[in-house]
């Protein structure tokens, strides 16, 4: 069986075993659609109250939030396995990954797909949604095709950036079985980071979020083109096309990090 | 070449732990002192083809480290291993599409799902061929007498029946080197019977290769035809279970009954007899006119200690013992206990 189909195969599985609790299901569904909800609630209060955010505007903030939203419900749909990486260390289940012939990544990313992170993404869509369709009300130039294929590769980049992410945080775990919540600095912080223009942030924490961990390129600069402005800045305007790649590569980096962070797995005593 | 060659290997746990002492809260905020554990130390040995190994030791002496370095799941800090020529962490998944690993202490299997499922789910993990795969699994099904329990859930299975379960699991892919970890631990009488007959006849009919490692004398005197014994990290003897025997435990008990020649309470050996037991270091007791030694026939033969006791008592009744192999075992490890592996610390 190719390594595509087993992980359909695993996935369907995953999703059948989540299904047994459907009431849980469902309510952690609604439970994070709330959580996240209300967190933009946040933000349009803020802008009901000052109008303007340096010159952003409220839907121009919507895009920003729906995309980086969107693509990280995706992402932690999809990396439970990783991200529960400590826990499966503590339980002595990763031995159970390393004895069987396939890719570690592989059988990770089929442990769980997690549905109930539909809840984030629903809403994140819907604000994403709202942000483009004023947008283009207010004279974005990329039309409909143009701005489908633009936000696919930025969600592609934005995905791939964010399971990276969740990648290095379990190669951490490897080496202190410690639960290691700094790493959410990059994940959660990173989705909620990204939810404002870079240029509002200080200059360290630009550089972090631009160089360091490539989330500007996934979100920010794909985000200027969808709304069709220009990088106060003073980027090139394409630059939005062609960053997303930073996504990619850091996936392919985590990647390889990965393959020598298996020998430091050290299992566990019983 | 073996089909199992281990060279020199050295496994070191390093562990991070809060500190203790005057200040430790406040220091383990930011330093965590190092804890190390040397799980193996310069560990040797080969296995050919065919050989039904069990691996006896102490808990912690480094069993089960030295069954995941061979399974591939951990890398070791120096030394070298080959099985079938290969690299086990470093050609992991080609190394352990060969093999089959069993861990007492915890399933390998779906916990969610029906054995048969899982069954069937490593069949495409393994990427077996449909009807090879269906032949195994319904032969293995009917010698482990899987049957009644096929479609329930895992984590419905009483332990013995999770035990099997594993078992034919591990076995699905044929693999022609077994490695199982206490398969017998918590299992009742029948249950361990059970595992016991069917690990001897895979290794006798079908020629798999296996290593057990268990607590479970029984399971040694009943399977192995080759028993090594590892204590804090060291393998510190390696043979056949007989050669063990004679080798370790060649001390003999003699108990003897005597009755003091002139009546009254038996008085403690003189002379020649004292001289000999002094000279061997035989250990001895003498309670109620029943003299215990612990004699090391190489040293002071049996009947030439019973001709001293002669000389000196009157005999009633004498009894020849060599010790059990748990005895033995528990000699051995007694012995070779350096404590090399016992944890460290250091900041
Ligand atoms: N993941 C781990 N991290 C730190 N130390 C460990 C780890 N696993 C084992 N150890 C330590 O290494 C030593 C060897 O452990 P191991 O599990 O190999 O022993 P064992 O012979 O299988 O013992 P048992 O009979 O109790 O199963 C022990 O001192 C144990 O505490
Ligand atoms: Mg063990």
């Amino acid at each position: 069986m190719t390594g595509t189909r087993l992980y359909w195969r695993l996935v369907g599985i995953s999703i059948r075993s989540q299904m047994q609790y459907k009431v849980s299901f469902i309510l952690q569904s609604l439970g994070q659609m709330i959580v996240t909800g209300g967190e933009f609630l946040g933000i349009w209060a803020l802008f009901d109250r000052f109008g303007t955010l340096q010159e952003w505007a409220f839907h121009e903030i919507a895009v920003l939030y729906g995309l980086a939203n969107v693509a990280f419900s995706v992402a932690d749909a999809l990396t439970n396995g990783f991200d529960s990486a400590g826990y499966l260390i503590r339980k002595g289940e990763f031995d159970r990954v390393m004895v069987r012939p396939r890719s570690t990544v592989l059988l990770l990313l089929g442990y769980e797909f997690t549905v109930r992170r539909i809840g984030r993404f629903l809403q994140g869509a819907a604000i994403l949604s709202y942000g483009l369709v004023v947008s283009s009300e207010s004279g974005a130039p990329l039309g409909l095709v143009g701005t489908a294929a633009t936000l696919l590769w930025a969600i592609v980049g934005a995905v791939a950036l964010f399971v990276g992410i969740r990648i290095i945080q379990a190669c951490v775990s490897f080496k202190t079985v410690q639960s290691i919540e700094v790493m959410n600095v990059f994940t959660y912080g990173g989705v909620y980071a990204s939810g404002y223009p870079f240029t509002i942030y200080v200059r360290w924490f630009r550089m972090l979020f631009t160089y360091g961990v490539p989330l500007a390129a996934v979100t920010y600069y794909p985000a200027l083109l969808l709304m069709g402005r220009l990088d106060p800045g003073g980027a090139v305007r394409w630059i939005g096309w062609v960053s997303p790649i930073a996504g990619v590569a850091f996936l392919m980096v985590s990647l390889v990090i990965w393959r020598f962070a298996l020998r430091w797995y050290s299992s566990t005593g019983t | 070449m073996a089909l199992i060659e281990v060279d020199s290997i050295c496994k070191r746990y390093v562990r991070r732990a809060r500190t203790t002492g005057r200040g430790a809260a406040l220091r383990g905020l930011f330093v965590r002192e190092k804890v190390v554990t040397d799980a193996l130390s310069d560990v040797s040995f080969t296995i050919e083809a065919g050989e039904l190994v069990g691996y006896i030791g102490p808990n912690g002496a480094g069993k089960s480290t030295t069954v995941k370095l061979l399974a591939g799941i951990l890398t070791p800090d120096s030394g070298t291993c080959r099985i079938n020529g290969l690299v086990p962490w470093e050609e992991r998944r080609e190394h352990v599409a060969r093999i089959g690993v069993v861990f007492g202490q915890r399933t390998q299997l779906w916990w969610d799902l029906p054995v048969i499922e899982s069954f069937d789910l490593l069949a495409d993990i393994y990427r077996l061929d449909r009807t090879h795969y269906e032949t195994t699994r319904d032969r293995l099904i009917d010698r482990l007498s899987i049957g009644p329990f096929l479609e329930q859930p895992v984590r419905q299975l009483s332990l013995g029946q999770r035990m099997r379960a594993d078992l034919a699991a591990s076995l699905l892919h044929r693999p022609r080197i077994l490695f199982l970890d206490e398969p017998t631990i918590g299992l009742d009488a029948p249950g361990k019977l059970a595992i016991r007959d069917f690990v001897r006849t895979i290794n006798a009919e079908e020629g798999v290769t296996v290593i057990l490692t268990t607590h479970d004398m029984d399971d040694i005197e009943a399977l192995s035809s080759r028993l090594m014994i590892i204590n804090s990290g060291r393998i510190v003897a390696d043979g056949a279970p007989s050669i063990l025997t004679d080798e370790l435990a060649r001390n003999r008990e003699v108990v003897v009954d005597v009755t003091p020649a002139h009546g009254g309470e038996a008085r403690p050996p003189e002379g020649t007899l004292a001289a000999a037991l002094e000279r061997s270091r035989t250990r001895w007791s003498l309670e109620g006119g029943r003299f215990r030694f612990d004699v090391d026939p190489t040293v002071l033969s049996v009947p030439e200690l019973i001709r001293l006791v002669g000389e000196q008592y009157t005999m009633r009744d004498i009894s020849i013992e060599t010790a059990p192999i748990e005895e033995v075992v528990r000699r051995i490890y007694a012995r070779t206990d350096g404590g090399a592996n016992a944890p460290t610390a250091s900041s």
